[in-house]
């Protein structure tokens, strides 16, 4: 790994995790962060979708990024980005038919995914093709771990599971845990999300916002 | 007829919501609600491009991309199915559309061009209408039916927003813990509003 990537290849690929977390500090892609993680399994297929097309689309965005006339570059991008996202969507139509319905209309919402354009247009537009594409992948990787981080505890606090083997038994299959339904719903995702950010800002106290 | 188009907007608009149930349009919801102004600015330029959005995508659907849907331009053409375009049919549209609604506005409605100013070119981004127009395809929604349902999830949309944006006023004098200022209240405060909003799922239209 180290061979082929220099230390500040590295860093771009690194720091997206805890430094810099576009969930987490960039505020970016929570839409479908909190929509799809009611199951982990949802959760892994719709990061290691995002994460490729981010990589993606910064690549081709970095490749042409001196040809794209300034004034229409948001519909180019755009552009790029549903074409990327329409062979995902197909992908995995073809391959994980059961989690595709499953996802149903957030695939296609990878499309508005702040953290695609945002890479696209804060990173890719200004840098040569393979930095952006390691941009593009550790930013998605970043937005993978918050994913698989919610996914973990929403499942297994929602329904004793963990990749559909049955950890905690429920009750009322007769084991002991009491399943919180709350966990399943909305507001469970989004209070495990302040968690988090908040664990992440306790141990990393230069995150804070001053208001 | 009335009961069914009533049922339809209050379902899309409280049971559910497109920024608390299903959590669409949530990076600006989370970075446009400091302020109730504002709040309400980005509100109405939701509602008004959504429900512009939605019944466009609703006619391109049907009368372009979905399989069969063609046959009125050449019997030949009417086994073409060009469904897989819809993302990206829709969000050109989408992108044009706010382009068209700033021109026409900055030409006609100075005022209101103002005052939702900067908010207009962020929509084209918002999950909450590419979201809109990819719920009313799955659901098959006739074209009264979309209108009705486009309506109503801009509304909810907004009034989740302004309520948010109220509650974010008043908390500007509170003490909260370090980490969890700002961002990390602001996801709390959601879940609490979601919560809230989970009390309409009763409702049986």
């Amino acid at each position: 790994m180290s061979a082929i990537l220099g230390k500040k290849e590295r860093a771009i690929l690194i720091d997206p995790l805890f430094n810099n977390n576009p969930i987490a500090l960039q505020v970016l892609g929570i839409c479908s962060a909190l929509a799809v993680t009611t199951k982990l399994d949802k959760a892994i297929v719709m990061a290691i979708s995002l994460t490729l097309v981010t990589g993606f689309s910064s690549l081709s965005i970095s490749l042409i990024r001196n040809l794209i006339p300034t004034n229409v570059r948001i519909i180019i991008q755009l552009t790029i980005i549903a074409s990327l996202v329409i062979i995902a969507d197909q992908i995995l139509k073809a391959f994980v038919p059961t989690i595709s319905k499953q996802l149903s209309v957030f695939v296609g919402l990878i499309i508005t995914n702040c953290i695609v354009m945002g890479r696209a247009e804060a990173f890719a537009m200004q840098n040569p093709p393979l930095e952006s594409f390691l941009d593009g992948i550790g930013n998605g990787l970043g937005y993978s771990m918050i994913l698989i981080i919610l996914g973990v505890f929403r499942e297994l606090l929602g329904s004793g599971k963990i990749l559909g083997y049955t950890l905690f038994r429920t009750v009322n299959e007769g084991g002991w845990y009491y399943p919180n339904g709350m966990f399943l719903m909305a507001p469970g995702a989004l209070f495990t999300i302040a968690i988090l950010i908040w664990l992440l800002r306790t141990w990393k106290p230069e995150q804070q916002e001053k208001e | 007829m009335f009961e069914h188009y009533a049922g339809l907007f209050i379902k899309s608009a409280f049971i559910e919501n497109m920024a608390l149930a299903f959590f669409l349009g949530m990076c600006s919801f989370m970075a446009v609600s400091r302020k109730v102004e504002t709040a309400i600015g980005l509100g109405t330029a939701v509602i008004f491009v959504l429900t512009l959005a939605v019944v466009i995508s609703n006619l391109i659907f049907n009368f372009l991309l979905r399989e069969g849907a063609m046959a009125w331009i050449h019997p030949s053409l009417a086994n073409v199915d060009l469904g897989f375009l819809s993302f990206l049919a829709y969000i050109g549209s989408i992108a044009a559309l706010v382009q068209l609604v700033e021109m026409f506005l900055d030409r006609f409605v100075p005022t209101l061009y103002s005052a939702l100013g900067i908010f207009l070119p962020l929509i084209a981004v918002n999950c909450a209408i590419l979201g809109a127009a990819l719920f009313m395809e799955q659901r098959d929604y006739a074209f009264s039916d979309a209108f009705v349902f486009a309506i109503g999830s801009g509304i909810g949309w907004a009034l989740a927003i302004i309520g948010m944006a109220s509650i974010r006023e008043k908390l500007r004098y509170s003490n909260v813990p370090p980490g969890l200022r700002g961002l990390g209240l602001a996801f709390i405060l959601t879940g609490l509003m979601a919560l809230g909003f989970l009390a309409f799922s009763g409702i049986q239209l």
